[in-house]
């Protein structure tokens, strides 16, 4: 069935039209939101574009980087000073889809989908969306707590503090088809250090719940610790608590669940 | 329902046609202008064998919007030969036994170009990278990436 699309210059009027149409989708990349209209998917009839510069704009000048929600993984790979978000960014699907998908549509991409989205947990990001009635701004962890609800929002950018040091944000994809099969998991570490103990420790996995999720215990076990292998070896043994995967083509949720420790003590170590 | 307008340049020519809302380029691409190269594998992004250049980047058509490539350049397989020549990847295509069913053949050219243009004389790895969003069927990756590194410049790729 043909949809209607609807292209908007301004941020304002898309979220409007966004936000009165029950039937109607955001148009990002569009890596997901075709495929469900290739699928014949009969809940979208109207498809929203906005062609405001605002959303593909990437700001690195100050302490703070921004997002546009419409920048594509291809321009971060492109910019040097986003380094630290190259591995997030290079894990997530082949060229093509690199050049097409958006951070944006990474925060709605469901499992096993959501690599960069993992990576901007760990980063305790801040998402800007704008509904129909003005803008405002949500953290990233309870944006997707109630990512179901937020379907009729635009989201405009993400905002996240640079890491202090290049070591202090690691961030790694398990999957069996290299170079570009879907996650088994997903984790990302931010740890901050102060003269040799952690402060302010996140880690975020993805493909261990319906959406990405902070390791909440891991990460008591880490705060105020140096980063020994007494430490690590905690954080690792806490790795699965609060977690509730699902099962998939990729691998069983009692897999995920064996596995996710291993993978974290290899990342805290700084392990191959 | 209405239809919408749409004009591109499709291969250095000035295109015009009208389309369905929610229309996807590669149904554009074959239906609408009669160009049968890029072909339909998955409609998923899985497959790879609908890859495009817009504005000389790879894409897949089967999910680009057919409304987003308005007044943008778009090339497929039916545009990289030079005239009545092959394009050196055609050649080193053929010289490799890199085709068989040859469905793969224009989304593997097509990927291989986006690479080529960019970085004349790729990695082994580089190339793997390149080609990693397109599956091949039958004849398998080796004589692909060897082709692909063959048609690199003067075929002095790296190893
Ligand atoms: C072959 C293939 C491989 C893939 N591999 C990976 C992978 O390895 N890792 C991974 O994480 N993902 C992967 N993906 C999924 C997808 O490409 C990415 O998650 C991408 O980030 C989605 O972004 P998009 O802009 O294309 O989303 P779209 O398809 O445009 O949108 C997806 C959803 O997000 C909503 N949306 C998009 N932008 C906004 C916005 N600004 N405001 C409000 N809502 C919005 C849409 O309405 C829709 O519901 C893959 C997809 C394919 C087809
Ligand atoms: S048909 Fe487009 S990726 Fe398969
Ligand atoms: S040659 Fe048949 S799919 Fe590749």
């Amino acid at each position: 069935m043909p949809v209607t699309v609807k292209t908007f210059t301004s941020t304002n009027e898309a979220a409007a039209a966004l936000s009165s149409d029950r039937s109607a989708r955001y148009l990002g990349g569009g890596t997901l939101v075709m495929r469900a209209l290739n699928e014949g998917d009969i809940s979208i009839s109207t498809v929203i574009r906005a062609s405001d510069q605002a959303m593909t704009r990437i700001v690195t000048s100050g302490a703070r980087i921004v997002l546009g929600a419409g920048v594509t993984f291809a321009r971060i790979l492109a910019e040097r000073d986003l380094a630290f978000l190259h591995a997030p960014a290079r894990s997530i699907g082949g060229p093509a889809v690199r050049n097409m998908g958006t951070v944006g549509g990474n925060l709605f991409a469901p499992v096993p989908y959501g690599d960069f989205t993992v990576a901007m947990l760990a980063l305790d990001a801040v998402v800007s969306v704008q509904g129909g009635l003005g803008g405002r701004e949500i953290g990233i962890e309870e944006f997707l707590q109630s990512r179901d609800r937020q379907t009729g929002v635009l989201v405009l950018a993400i905002s996240f503090a640079k890491p202090g040091s290049a070591d202090a944000f690691r961030y790694r994809k398990i999957a069996r088809i290299k170079p570009k099969g879907g996650a088994v998991i997903t984790l990302a570490a931010h740890l901050p250090v102060n003269g040799s103990r952690i402060v302010g420790a996140r880690v975020a996995l993805g493909s261990m719940a319906p959406t990405p999720i902070r390791a909440r215990a891991a990460e008591r076990a880490l705060e105020g610790r140096p980063l020994d292998t007494s430490t690590i070896n905690a954080a690792a043994a806490a790795a699965v608590e609060g977690t509730s995967p699902g099962d998939n083509a990729l691998a069983s949720a009692w897999y995920r669940r064996e596995i996710v420790g291993v993978h974290l003590r290899r990342l805290l170590s700084g392990q191959e | 329902m209405a239809k919408t307008p749409l004009q591109f340049q499709h291969n250095g020519r000035d295109v015009a046609i009208f389309v369905d809302g929610g229309t996807n380029l590669l149904v554009a691409l074959r239906e609408l202008i009669g160009d049968m190269t890029p072909k339909f594998g998955c409609g998923q992004g899985g497959c790879g064998t609908c890859s495009v250049l817009i504005d000389g980047e790879l894409h897949l058509s089967c999910l680009t919007l057919a409304e987003t490539v308005a007044g943008r350049t778009v090339e497929t397989l039916d545009g990289i030969k030079d005239g009545p020549n092959l394009h050196p990847l055609q050649r080193a295509f053929a010289d490799n036994f890199a085709a068989q069913c040859g469905y793969c053949t224009p989304g593997m050219l097509i990927a291989a170009k986006a690479l080529l243009d960019r970085n004349p004389q790729p990695s082994r790895a580089e190339v793997v990278e390149a080609i990693s969003g397109n599956i091949c069927r039958c004849t398998g990756y080796e004589p692909i990436i060897n082709a692909v590194l063959a048609a690199a410049s003067g075929g002095r790729a790296r190893a």
